[in-house]
């Protein structure tokens, strides 16, 4: 499903990594920030909200990353260039990501940042819709949200633009050790 | 038609950059839909769908209210009401109550059925719309003119020139940038608005949640960063379960924009914390506006299956020309049709309904599974029994109901067209059929119909015996087309009947709305076509054909006159089209075509109503491929040759551009021959190419089988 899964969200222009655990795919998330310029500066920050996958790691490690920062508040979401989160599930058929969003800091970092990186762990990839529907229903959240590529639109003379209101790419980080439900 | 109305379809169809824009989309939106259908059971799928959409609407009261209730329970603030002016008031209250300055706005056709925006403009309460294609429009000062992409009709130099002066700054037309400068400039609207407004793709009961999709994630933004969203929401949008909205997340964006799904969906059942810790104050309005008295109507109802994906639009030979705002200022194309003559009222859509050609082009593709065309007819219908026909109309189907003056009038036309008509074609027609040859030649009327040249046929006696309809235009225009098909069948050992009682097949008067001429015509030609034994009744004219075979059944239905409805039924069950009949003989080895002849390639052009009402597009082909032609598809052979009947004559301006597609199309396959099984379209397209001297043939598929058997 992984490989289907690749491909869908492929082919609406979402970037897609898979990493065997926590500490590779760390490595690769700092080296990513790194070369895109993160920086102590407004419209350079990143922004990482509160995850599963922030409580096993020694946020020590992250401190030499200059304009990293983990609270995510609005007025620093509006000035990041990078939001990270974690999502819950992905979706085999149409390379959709979905999450349980109730918490508006899920939304800030996905919403108002140029580039989201979603941490998604392997495990959690499901066939399709139908089956989502079954796991995440709104009894669990009141916001549900899914994410299928970066923001769009088409609306000057149907000419695909990638980046209107959403981020402008989306960052696709699989994580095989990084178990448990969304 | 209203000249205001005529002029609107002139200035549309004269507008090189909206009919560009709109041909080149619904070019590439039929390939794209078809692949990103790939793997899906379509008919599964709507069916579906329909299925539980129509649960809904037929419970709408109940389903509503126990969205309410759940909705309610989860902390939701529900107000429902069906007056536009208390949904208005209703907002603008809560705005007030929390001094709101600004408001931003994700992409809602509710709120522009209520005319919201200007109400809270006057207010003193700036509203930003935040769908880029909505911005144009509200910075153009203009209305939607597509219900899923509201500026398809204007370019980027256009766009370019708003934006400019909006940030008083010059800019190019380059696309990325401008969507750059639409970032920057709403950016600070969204983080500043105190107050958001959606619509709601779909509405939950079991869980009271809205679901919004969009690709630009204004709908994020404008749920997430205000402390108050207000979600209004028309009542059709009411579904049962939760489960349910799988299958609409399936089909809404594929229909829409052929995507899999949109980059965001977002399923929110509840208030959530905002952004200062705060909770969320969330309101959800069920607006009525008069979709529970469509849901108790028997026919209309099935409207509120509607899912909003404007395919209807997408699909529409006449919307690609004319575009949404030839439609009016909300709702545009076949569903907008049916929606403005409820929301707004029939009157208004007096004149938009008359754009509709029945071609079933959206009947196809709609993903509600709705009769969009039969519906249209029905406003049609309606029209006529409230204000009834146009006095010229009424002269003309009185005629038409009677049939000795009517066939007497069409052999005083052969006389009297005669001065007139250069080789086969009518240069200037005379009668009420002046100003109708633009674009286009007319057939001359035959010097001597088929009903007088048949009894001149000397047929071998056969076991078997069917009755011909002929129908007006082969009876008068093209008996040669009768000619053969009487040859064919005494070759498979058959002996045609043609019974001199039957006369118009009523579409015309039908497809007017005159349901009383179009039944007369239903119970003379079933008086006629029954009296004899016979296996089948061919015709080889769809539109006859469906007359026979549907549609005097639904015109007696409708009208309440039982009492011929059992014997409109005998009728369909023998009633038969031409290609399915020659299929069928061949099939049974009782007719063989001349084999061993490489006749060539030649194209050929599917009738609406065959194709799309009678569902037969494959055996004419295999029969002239067993003739021996090489069949060479065009592009877009399905789509109307722009005849409709007397659509022709009322909407030129309108025909005319699709005729000369449909001859591009015919002329680029290379072929020397063009096919088809319906005289109307024979008439459309030969006539077509004799005005653009055309080196085309155009032939009747009857005629070609019978050069062969």
């Amino acid at each position: 499903m992984y490989e289907q899964f690749k491909m869908r969200a492929e082919g609406v222009s979402a970037e897609v990594h898979r990493f065997v655990n926590r500490a590779s795919a760390l490595e690769f998330l700092i080296r990513f920030l790194k070369e895109e310029g993160v920086a102590d500066a407004p419209g350079l920050y990143a922004l990482w909200a509160e995850c599963p996958f922030l409580e096993d790691v020694d946020k020590r490690s992250l401190e030499e990353i200059a304009g990293l920062k983990f609270q995510a508040t609005r007025e620093l979401a509006a000035v990041s260039r990078f939001g990270i989160s974690q999502v819950g599930w992905a979706l085999a058929d149409t390379g959709t990501l979905a999450q349980d969003a109730s918490a508006v800091e899920q939304r800030l970092v996905s919403t108002l940042t140029d580039i989201h990186i979603a941490l998604v762990p392997s495990s959690n990839i499901l066939p399709d819709m139908p089956t989502l529907l079954t796991l995440l229903r709104p009894e669990q959240s009141n916001y549900i949200a899914m994410i299928t590529g970066p923001s769009r639109t088409a609306d000057i003379e149907r000419v695909l633009t990638i980046g209107v209101h959403g981020p402008e790419r989306l960052v696709i980080v699989f994580v095989d050790e990084l178990g448990g439900a969304g | 038609m209203g000249t205001e109305f005529k002029a609107s379809i002139t200035r549309a169809v004269n507008n090189a950059n909206l009919t560009g824009a709109l041909g080149k989309f619904s070019e590439a939106y039929k390939v794209n839909r078809a692949k990103a259908y790939e793997g899906i059971d379509f008919e599964e799928l709507r069916g579906r769908i329909a299925d539980l959409k129509a649960h809904a609407a037929a419970d709408l009261e109940r389903v509503a209210e126990e969205f309410a209730r759940n909705a309610r329970a989860r902390g939701t603030k529900v107000f429902r009401s069906s007056s536009p002016a208390e949904v208005r008031e209703y907002i603008l209250k809560v705005a007030q109550d929390n001094s709101v300055t600004s408001v931003v706005k994700s992409k809602s056709m509710a709120t522009e059925e209520i005319h919201l925006n200007p109400f809270l403009e006057q207010a003193g309460i700036a509203v930003g719309e935040t769908d880029l294609g909505e911005w144009i429009i509200q910075l153009a000062g203009q209305t939607p003119s597509h219900m899923v992409m509201p500026a398809i009709h204007m370019t980027k130099e256009e766009v370019s020139d708003l934006f400019s002066t909006e940030i008083n700054e010059r800019l190019s037309s380059d696309i990325p940038r401008l969507v750059k400068v639409a970032r920057n400039e709403l950016r600070p609207k969204f983080l500043a608005a105190e107050m958001g407004i959606s619509g709601g793709n779909i509405a939950v009961a079991e869980t009271g949640s809205i679901v919004l999709m969009t690709n630009e994630g204004n709908a994020r933004l404008v749920t997430t960063l205000p402390k108050i969203h207000i979600a209004l929401v028309g009542i059709e949008k009411l579904i049962e379960q939760y489960q349910d909205i799988a299958p609409i997340l399936k089909a809404l964006p594929r229909s829409a924009t052929a995507q899999l799904l949109t980059s965001y969906v977002s399923i929110i059942s509840g208030p959530t914390p905002n952004t200062d810790g705060s909770m969320k104050e969330l309101h959800v309005i069920l607006m009525d506006n008069r979709r529970s008295e469509m849901a108790a109507d028997p026919l209309f109802k099935q409207a509120l299956q509607c899912i909003r994906c404007a395919s209807c639009l997408n699909v529409c030979p006449i919307f690609r020309l004319v575009g949404g705002h030839v439609f009016g200022k909300v709702y545009t194309g076949g569903i907008g049709t049916i929606l403005t003559a409820w929301f707004d009222e029939l009157k208004k859509s007096e004149e938009i309904q008359g754009l509709c050609i029945q071609c079933g082009a959206c009947k196809d593709v709609c993903p509600g599974k709705i009769d969009i065309p039969g519906l249209i007819m029905e406003i049609r219908r309606r029209l006529v029994q409230e204000q009834g026909l146009p006095l010229i109309q009424q002269a003309i189907y009185s005629v038409v109901n009677n049939r000795h003056l009517f066939h007497g009038m069409l052999r005083a036309a052969s006389l009297a067209g005669k001065p007139f008509s250069s080789g086969k074609f009518v240069r200037h027609l005379p009668l009420f059929l002046a100003d109708l040859t633009d674009g286009r030649s007319l057939p001359a009327i035959a010097e001597k119909p088929f009903r007088d040249r048949f009894k001149e046929i000397r047929q071998p006696k056969g076991t078997e015996k069917v009755a011909f309809y002929a129908g007006c235009l082969i009876d008068f225009a093209y008996p040669e087309m009768g000619e053969a098909l009487v040859t064919i069948l005494n070759k498979a050992g058959i002996e045609v009947i043609f019974p001199q009682g039957q006369t118009c097949c009523g579409a015309p008067a039908r497809y007017n709305g005159a349901y009383e001429t179009a039944a007369g015509n239903a119970v003379d030609n079933i008086k006629a076509l029954l009296d004899e034994k016979v296996t089948h009744v061919v015709s080889a004219c769809p539109t006859c054909t469906v007359a026979l075979d549907h549609e005097f059944i639904s015109t007696l239905e409708s009208l309440g006159q039982t009492e011929w409805i059992p014997k409109a039924r005998k009728l369909s069950a023998i009633t038969v089209d031409l290609s399915t009949l020659v299929k069928l003989l061949v099939d049974q080895g009782r007719l063989t075509l001349k084999e061993g002849h490489e006749l060539g390639t030649i194209t050929y052009h599917d009738s609406c109503h065959l194709k799309r009402t009678l569902k037969v597009s494959a055996e004419p082909r295999e029969l002239l491929g067993k003739a021996g032609y090489e069949v060479k598809e065009m592009f877009e052979c399905d789509t109307c040759c722009g005849m409709g009947g007397s659509y022709s004559l009322k909407l030129p301006e309108i025909s005319g551009p699709i005729l000369q597609r449909k001859l591009k199309n015919i002329s680029e396959t290379g072929a020397p021959t063009v096919a088809m099984d319906c005289p109307g379209c024979v008439m459309q397209i030969r006539g077509g190419f004799d005005q653009s001297g055309g080196e085309v043939k155009v032939r009747h598929t009857v005629e070609l089988l019978a050069e062969r058997c």
